[in-house]
């Protein structure tokens, strides 16, 4: 048994540097907070990088698989006997991986953010948000538990309100950090109601008991059915509502697009890189309770992810918002991810569809953490986010070129890159077992080359914009992360996940199917031909098709009109129609009967408030005849 | 010693000035004239009084102590009744009691 | 003396040393000086109740003094606390220890408004010290009184209205109080022999049904008014909104926990059989308050408003945890009543000092204020998301308890209400989001605001002691949580015994 119980450290040292940095924060020199949060995580990524060596390469397998590390672990509250909220650090392949990627994307996000940041007013609180981030995010990923993961779970979507609305005075940051907050909170209803179900059920929170394939606590509930399902699927589709919500599936996609008003750098860290997946690997952590007892649940998994990735994708094609495109392409290649869960079985070969969704997961993570460092790097050159006022942009920003095409090439799968290997293993995946699902991630590998070529050119190519001020290259600080985030994803399909990260721990056999392979990198290579024609130079092909296909470009242009969906749903149903009832019932029907006893009990004594005339004879006379009447009452008719 | 005059005697007389009395309390609207009603009704009683212990229990004395009381309380109550009127008048400047109904509602 | 009855005389000697002194200056001082010593006297009790637990001592109430005060009825001054009440005696010291601060720029009558002030809480702490029903009731009457004359005098806006509405729905429910706690008493010893209005001793016997079925309602629903139970919650807004800063604080925060408290400790505790029959109505009607509540808030447009709904949702929660006769939602219960407590009188504290510097509450009429205040506006963000049930805060810790308590129910109908009820932390995110975003983000709108200044001394005293103890019991929450467990255990001991599930 190694020794592993510094991991706690990981996640507790951004916590303290939030601390500092949120507490005295103000009072540090703007270049020395930046650099306590960054030096912090350099520490902590040092630290992930040893874990992930000494977990993968020098820690005992049993029968061949990784087993799960229970590294550190504290009873926080207790709830009864059994049920009880630990913290703790559960090490196994994919948190470690998790680790890696946080560590990685978060440090790299924070050198770029001393650039990109630079002399922004809230500096300080800048990095003290990155740092909770860093730390809810290492803790989620970490928890041992399925309360704890809940715990971070909700303190990732608080740090991503306060980075989203940064920009504190800006309506439209203000709104979209609400937006996104209320709307995973929502979401997270359902993964607290999942959690109560599977808890009762199960009364264990512990992931380690809850999803050993052999244990009692996986077999728990079946028995009872519900609609058809049972008790048990029930609560997996609860629980992956949470999942849905985090990682914006249709239909809590709304977010995400709208949290690009946030700083470019916490756009790549949380809303690309990090914490959309959490949804994933939700998925990813308690899969073996999704194959053996929730069956349907998992199917459902698979038929959000596809269904959410050709409808992002689509809408993806319209946007002229770079970050925009980037954040649909986020939902699609998450959908991808998801899809990949819902179509994988368990061990060996089986478990395919898993491994190549964290592959996925890792992949997308560094490149996608590229494109929107790179946008970032972009939109700081031009000032612009609108893809309409950019072009030719190749001549002034060579490195961020070079950088994004990598990436761009990347996601759009073009060997060798690792989102050639990742997107192979997850199209053979759904290829072995659902032919529906592969044709919608075939077609939508086509769509990702195509929206991604068409901001490329756009925006490096096209037509030659003229600009107030030359654009210039970004900082040093800025562009090393670029190159090394390049190298990242360019390299990272060279990892074997096969042997490392697996549905049960144990090494499996994979290899290129050259029957998925040749198909899938000719579509994208056809999706970057058709946005070589489109988008190479400036043409009318585009208007042309827009005015073709006028309803259906107007409809993905509006986004299927969900935001409008969402608005009247919350404003005409919700505001209007539930809680401004409510509160004039509460002040007129409730408030009202109070205040009519007090009304009548006034008006009854205003009444006979006359008897009170202050005329002592009249009381006497009142008083003399009450008098006699009870004597006569007493004496005759008192028998 | 007692042959010669029945109790009703005494009760009906006690009556007249007690139903004086409280004629004079409810109809007069001077507060002097009040107040001899007043002392009428309290001297009705301590007729009564006197009459019920000399004729049903002639010896004890418990009637006797309640009139000796009753006067004394009288006059303590004419003396406080008399002070009030006197403040009365100079508030109001009249002890019509038509006129003093400020303790109303 | 011992320990408990200091409690009394503390705030009583205080009131006297008000009285006493001559300049109004040091009249502030007096009353922060008293209270300050009772915060610490509350710490001391807290160190001696949990040593004397640590000791092995298991006895039902530690520190159990009894004097009778009233031989032929039996009434005893009778003392004592477990570990619920010295949680809420800790709670109350903290909340009128923040008052004072938040109340240090009252002019109008200053002796008067602090004299009132601590005889308020003079009356809360007697109450939960108090293990005699009676005595309970007397303290709970005057905890009652001087609301009326703070609200009515030192109060802003329809204040006399206010006071009048909120004394007499409370006036109404101690008569309910009153005649189910003579109800308990008459029947106290239903086998013959001498009536008594201990808790402790009525706890052993059981109260024959017929009378559990009358008197039950009439104490729930009695304590429920004050714990804003759905109807009778009405009270709740007019008097938050009007009452001065300290006075909300102390409302909202420690007079509401009366409530809850006083439901549990009489009703439930004295009578289980009858929850167990009559739950489910008020087990409805306190689901109803939680949403309703949070939905009546959405669209307020006063501040104090916002809270008074949201005391009403949370306050609900207490009541609905209380009544699943289950340890762990009790627990909950419990940590709800401290945790709201808290949060509510930081919630008030801030608004009161908002409302000194912008004269108006009405959200739509400020905006942008994180420019302008960044401190207040931090607080009033955290306040906001401890509110909503943050990890790390006092609220989530309670909250989550009480569900998953509830969940355990072996009563599917049980289960149901708790999901219904767990969906207000939706609604609750929506309305503080809404008033966070109006209120203290976007631009400035304002030019008259941006001469403000930040919170002086005192007013960082009073938010900052009550921040502190929301996130201590957020971050490390056993040791709250097993104390008022272990306390439960008894209790619950009882309730197990007479009806299994």
């Amino acid at each position: 048994m190694i020794n592993l119980g510094y991991t706690i450290w990981i996640p507790l040292l951004p916590f303290l540097m939030f601390l500092l940095l949120g507490l005295a924060g103000h009072k540090l020199k703007h270049k020395l907070s930046g650099l306590l949060g960054t030096g912090g995580l350099a520490i902590i990524t040092v630290l992930s990088y040893i874990t992930a060596y000494k977990y993968f390469f020098t820690s005992e397998k049993i029968d061949g698989a990784y087993q799960k590390i229970t590294a550190f672990n504290i009873t926080w509250l207790q709830f009864t006997d059994k049920l009880h909220i630990d913290l703790g650090v559960l090490l196994d392949p994919i948190s470690v991986m998790m680790l890696i990627v946080i560590t990685t994307v978060s440090f790299m996000v924070h050198i770029y953010s001393l650039g990109y940041m630079k002399g922004e007013k809230g500096f300080e609180r800048y990095f003290a948000f990155l740092s909770l981030f860093s730390f809810s995010m290492l803790g989620l990923v970490l928890a041992t538990n399925i309360f704890q993961m809940y715990i971070f779970w909700e303190l990732v979507g608080v740090s991503s309100y306060l980075l989203i609305g940064f920009y504190y005075q800006k309506p439209s940051a203000v709104s979209a950090s609400k937006k996104a907050f209320i709307v995973t909170r929502f979401a997270d209803l359902g993964f607290l109601i999942g959690i109560l179900l599977l808890s009762f059920n199960t009364k264990t929170f512990d992931f380690i008991t809850l999803t050993d394939p052999t244990g009692t606590a996986i077999a728990q509930g079946s028995g009872i059915v519900f609609m058809g399902l049972s008790v048990m699927t029930w609560s997996m589709i609860f629980v992956f509502m949470g999942g849905i919500g985090k990682s914006a599936m249709f239909p809590f996609h709304i977010w995400l697009p709208d949290a690009m008003e946030g700083p470019t750098p916490v756009s790549a860290l949380i809303h690309a890189a990090t914490m959309v997946v959490a949804g994933v690997y939700l998925i990813a952590r308690m899969f073996p309770i999704y194959t053996f007892s929730a069956p349907v649940a998992l199917e459902v998994v698979a038929y959000v992810g596809a269904f959410s990735s050709l409808f992002a994708a689509i809408i993806a094609c319209t946007q002229t918002d770079i970050k925009r495109v980037l954040a649909y392409s986020t939902i699609s290649q998450i959908g991808y991810m998801l899809l990949a869960l819902g179509v994988s079985g368990y061990g060996g070969y089986e478990g395919l569809g898993y491994m190549a969704s964290m592959f996925h997961l890792f992949a997308h993570a560094m490149f996608k953490a590229l494109l929107f460092l790179g946008a970032g790097a972009i939109i700081h050159a031009v000032h612009s986010n609108y893809m309409t006022d950019m072009g030719g942009l190749r001549k002034y920003l060579p490195v961020t070129h070079m950088t994004f095409l990598i990436a761009c090439l990347t996601i759009a799968g073009i060997p060798p890159l690792s989102g050639f290997f990742s997107k192979d293993e997850i199209l053979a995946a759904a290829l072995h077992s659902n032919k529906l699902l592969f044709a919608v991630e075939y077609a939508v590998a086509g769509l990702t080359a195509f929206y991604m070529f068409r901001i490329y050119f756009s925006i490096f190519w096209g037509k030659e914009t003229q600009y107030h001020e030359t654009p210039h290259e970004a900082p040093p600080t800025m562009t090393i992360p670029l190159i090394v985030l390049a190298i990242g994803s360019a390299l990272s399909g060279l990892i074997p996940f096969n042997e490392l990260v697996t549905s049960d721990g144990k090494a499996f056999e994979s290899e290129i199917e050259l029957l998925v392979a040749i198909p899938s990198v000719l579509i994208g290579l056809l999706g970057i031909g058709i946005a070589y024609v489109m988008y190479r130079k400036e043409t009318t092909i585009p208007e042309k098709l827009a005015a073709t296909f006028k309803y259906s470009y107007k409809w993905a242009y509006n986004k299927f009109y969900m935001d409008e969906l969402y608005l009247f749903v919350t404003k005409k149903i919700i505001f209007k129609h539930i809680s401004e009832p409510v509160a004039w019932f509460d002040r007129h029907i409730v408030d009202g009967t109070m205040n009519a006893i007090a009304y009548v009990t006034q008006s009854v004594s205003f009444r006979i408030r006359g008897l009170q005339s202050g005329q002592l004879q009249k009381y006497a006379y009142v008083f003399f005849t009450g008098a006699i009447l009870l004597a006569i009452l007493f004496i005759y008719l008192w028998k | 010693m007692n042959a010669g005059i029945p109790i009703q005697y005494f009760l009906i007389l006690a009556a007249i000035m007690f139903f004086t009395g409280i004629y004079g309390f409810l109809t007069r609207r001077n507060l002097i004239t009040i107040l001899m009603s007043v002392e009428l009704i309290l001297n009705s009683v301590n007729i009564n009084f006197l009459a019920f212990n000399r004729y049903l229990y002639p010896h004890k004395l418990d009637g006797m102590f309640f009139s000796l009381f009753i006067i004394a309380v009288a006059a303590a109550e004419a003396a406080v009744a008399i002070s009030i009127i006197i403040n009365i008048y100079r508030r109001f400047t009249t002890i019509n009691v038509e006129d003093v109904d400020e303790m109303k509602y | 003396m011992d320990i408990l009855t200091q409690f009394v005389v503390i705030p009583l000697l205080t009131i006297t040393g008000i009285i006493l002194v001559k300049d109004t200056r040091q009249v502030k001082m007096v009353s922060a000086i008293g209270m300050g010593l009772q915060l610490i006297m509350a710490g001391i009790l807290l160190f001696l109740y949990v040593s004397a637990r640590r000791a092995g001592n298991s006895a039902e109430m530690l520190f159990v003094k009894d004097i009778v005060w009233f031989k032929s009825l039996n009434i005893h001054y009778t003392v004592g606390v477990d570990g619920i009440s010295v949680a809420m005696i800790c709670l109350t010291s903290l909340v009128v220890f923040a008052g004072i601060f938040a109340s240090w720029e009252v002019d109008f009558l200053r002796k008067e408004f602090f004299v009132s002030l601590i005889l308020l809480a003079t009356g809360v702490f007697g109450f939960f010290i108090s293990i005699d029903l009676f005595t309970m009731f007397l303290f709970y009457e005057l905890a009652v009184i001087p609301m009326y004359l703070l609200i009515g005098i030192w109060g802003s806006g329809p204040k006399e209205y206010a006071a009048m509405k909120l004394t007499l729905m409370l006036m109404g429910a101690s008569a309910l109080i009153l005649v189910g706690i003579l109800g308990i008493y008459f029947n106290s010893a239903p086998a013959g022999g001498q009536l008594t209005f201990n808790i402790l001793d009525i706890s052993k016997v059981k109260i024959p049904m017929s009378a559990q079925y009358l008197f039950f309602p009439l104490t729930f629903v009695g304590f429920g008014v004050l714990g804003a139970l759905f109807p009778f919650h009405t009270w709740s807004p007019d008097g938050h909104s009007s009452a001065p800063t300290a006075v909300s604080m102390l409302h909202a925060g420690v007079l509401m926990k009366l409530g809850g408290y006083g439901a549990f400790r009489v009703a439930i505790f004295l009578m289980p059989e009858a929850v167990k029959e009559l739950s489910w109505i008020f087990i409805i009607l306190t689901s109803v308050s939680v949403i309703y509540g949070a939905f009546g808030a959405i669209v307020q447009k006063d501040l104090k408003y916002i809270n008074a709904y949201s005391s009403v949702s949370h306050c609900g929660l207490v009541l609905f945890a209380i009544l699943m006769l289950n340890q762990t939602a009790m627990t909950g219960a419990i940590i709800q009543m401290i945790s709201h407590g808290l949060m509510t009188a930081l919630f008030f504290a801030l608004i009161g000092m908002i409302y000194g510097r912008t004269h108006t509450r009405m959200i739509n009429e400020m905006g942008g204020l994180m420019k302008v205040i960044p401190f207040l506006s931090v607080c009033y963000v955290i306040a906001g998301l401890a509110s909503l049930g943050l990890p790390g805060f006092s609220g989530f810790v309670a909250e989550m308890t009480i569900f998953v308590g509830a969940f355990q129910h072996p009563e599917i109908f049980y289960r149901v209400v708790t999901v219904i009820a767990a969906s207000s932390i939706v609604i609750t995110a929506v309305y503080i989001l809404r008033v966070v975003a109006i209120l203290l983000l976007g631009p400035a709108t304002n030019e008259h605001f941006d001469h403000f200044t930040d919170a002086k001394w005192f007013e960082k005293v009073s938010v900052i002691t009550l921040i502190c103890f929301i996130a201590l019991i957020g971050l490390a929450p056993f040791w709250l949580s097993s104390m008022i467990g272990s306390s439960l255990q008894p209790i619950m001991n009882k309730i197990l015994a007479l009806n299994p599930f």
